[in-house]
């Protein structure tokens, strides 16, 4: 399969990042001869053969359900990049409608 | 203070015997480290306001008043953690990582965060955001990576030991890259609770010092159960000092036919079969098989470590810590904008790569594909250790390249990986051992053991660092 220029701009939204025009093209050919390489695992025979997503000797653990006092309000806020009286500052989330 | 002739035993006798003060060597440490790393870059923060704990009891401590560096994808409390990122170049965390508690806990002093690729993604930290680290051994060369930082330092003799973190080689690669003993746990030995995540069913964190000794009590502080990392394994910890000072007599040894293929450098092979001959010598059984699959782990890796990375690496958004982009009209635009300019390329190629592994129309092609195969690569390793004690084989290709030779050929740089990707895909153990030196670099040796056998590897790399005494050469690069 091609990568194209067009589903490097797909996967870059999916990704949520942007790249100039310039980046695009070097992008995808890059994508395109690592995609390439990938392609190699279709020519495996996986037939019947389980996924392996995880190696822990584990079950699914669990705790206890109770509140624990850890990080303060205060610190947890010092890195927050802009805020104000104590609550974290974005910029409009809900676009006003241009009709209105 | 240069630790190039010293051991966390030796160090624990000078403290003990009041030779030297933890404040004097901590102030020694420190100030080293300053002067030599305008050489090699191997450091992101130094902690110059560090002071050892108090009331330090050297008997039961063994690392207590001595200096330990962390990599810089490790979070340490009020010291700046950057993962080598400009999107995190100014995060400050509020807690510390499980294995710097424990560190703690025993009383080492925490003097810094060494250098490394952004996000542990490289084979070289030339992609930090900090500049390249140098290898000792000729500053021409990367120290390989991704943690290049860990590495330097304590091949330099900046510091005893350090922690690195390994996905698919980080730990052994530059170990083997600059002549020191490099361990990569098996998965679940160690808590990963406040390490930066990248491939989160691969990541491990471990150790790097010159001596295998310092490695195993290193490893006895940070091992074990944690409330706060359910993968971490209940079973027992030994005392890994334990396996030391043993032969290797009826030891069976595997030597996969893959890993001393052409595809190695002749010089490699020759240093990695020197030590093979010499374990013979010894009383090893050497058996030679086939890991039938090691063709396919670079594809399969790159799949697998990327698409993990590509969900973990979502966090990072502009929002509530690290960079946020100036004069954004929107949310979505903070989002955009943040990272785009706060990941570097490589960070940036590895999500894309993921994104597009996950994505609808790619994801049995791609990411079912590549867990299949896993589950191929993880039968081979059965297989042959249903017969073997071990398996050994070189740890890379060639010895270290070239400052900027590779980082404009991705593919090339990935192929850096593919005699220690396995391990990290199985889960099991693996280290670099020194071997010797090949055109005047070092040249790693890799021993890999079941799961959880950390102690088969301590036993054959002790036994190789009593007959080659690889400790006694000093880097090149460090003599002036």
């Amino acid at each position: 399969m091609k990568i194209t220029e067009d589903t490097i701009r797909h996967v870059a939204e999916l990704s949520r990042l942007e790249f100039g025009d310039n980046e695009i093209g070097k992008f995808t050919a890059e994508m395109d001869s690592i995609i390439n390489m990938a392609n190699q695992l279709s020519t495996v025979d996986t037939e019947g053969v389980e996924e392996t997503v995880q190696v822990v000797d584990r079950d699914t653990v669990f705790r206890e359900d109770k509140a624990e006092h850890w990080q303060t309000k205060d610190e947890l806020m010092k890195n927050v990049p802009d805020q104000a009286n104590g609550f974290i500052k974005v910029p409009v989330i809900i676009e006003k409608d241009e009709n209105e | 203070m240069n630790y190039l002739n010293e051991t966390i035993d030796s160090l624990n006798k000078k403290l003990a015997s009041g030779e030297i003060s933890a404040e004097q060597l901590t102030e020694d440490t420190i100030a080293n480290i300053k002067e030599t790393d305008k050489k090699l870059n191997a450091w992101i923060t130094v902690d110059e306001d560090v002071k050892p704990a108090e009331n330090l009891d050297f008997a039961k401590n063994k690392l207590a008043g001595i200096p330990i560096a962390i990599k810089d994808n490790i979070i340490t409390d009020g010291v700046k953690t950057t993962a080598a990122s400009h999107i995190l170049d100014n995060f400050i965390p509020m807690y510390d990582a499980t294995v710097v508690s424990k560190l703690k806990a025993a009383q080492a002093t925490l003097v810094g965060k060494t250098n490394m690729d952004e996000f542990a993604m490289g084979s070289s930290t030339e992609h930090s955001y900090f500049g390249a680290t140098h290898n000792p051994w000729n500053l021409d060369k990367v120290p390989g990576g991704s943690s290049g930082g860990s590495a330097a330092a304590v091949a330099s003799g900046q510091i005893v030991a350090a922690l690195g973190s390994d996905t698919g080689g980080s730990i052994r690669q530059p170990a083997s890259f600059n002549g020191i003993f490099g361990i990569k746990p098996t998965y679940g030995r160690v808590s990963r609770w406040g390490l930066i995540a990248f491939g989160s069913s691969l990541d491990q964190i471990g150790v790097m010092t010159k001596r295998v000794k310092d490695s195993a009590e290193v490893m006895n502080v940070i091992s074990g159960a944690d409330d706060h990392d359910s993968t971490v394994s209940t079973r027992e910890v030994p005392d890994f000092t334990k396996f030391l000072g043993q032969d290797v007599k009826g030891l069976k040894v595997a030597v996969p036919e893959e890993y001393m293929s052409d595809a190695v450098d002749a010089e490699v092979r020759e240093v990695v079969q020197a030590q093979i001959d010499m374990l013979e010598a010894n009383g090893a059984i050497i058996n030679k098989v086939s890991l039938p699959h090691t063709k396919y782990v670079v594809p399969t890796y790159y799949i697998i470590a990327s698409s993990e990375a590509s969900s973990n690496l979502q966090r990072f958004d502009g929002i509530r810590y690290g960079y946020r982009a100036k004069d954004t009209k929107n949310l979505l635009d903070i989002y955009v904008k943040s990272r785009s300019e706060g990941f570097g390329e490589e960070v940036k190629r590895r999500i894309m790569l993921g994104s597009f592994a996950l994505s609808a129309g790619s994801y049995d092609k791609f990411f079912r594909q590549a867990a299949k195969v896993r589950t191929l690569i993880c039968n081979d390793f059965d297989k042959v250790f249903a017969e073997n004690d071990v398996i050994v084989g070189p740890v890379t290709t060639t010895t270290a390249f070239g400052i900027g030779t590779e980082i404009s050929d991705p593919i090339k740089m990935y192929n850096n990986d593919i005699l220690t990707i396995s391990a990290n895909l199985a889960g099991i153990p693996a280290a670099s051992v020194p071997a010797g030196l090949a055109n005047g670099m070092p040249v790693g040796f890799q021993i890999m053991a079941k799961r959880f056998d950390e102690g088969s590897i301590f036993r054959v790399a002790d036994f190789i660092e009593r007959e080659n005494k690889f400790y006694e050469k000093t880097p090149a690069g460090m003599e002036d």
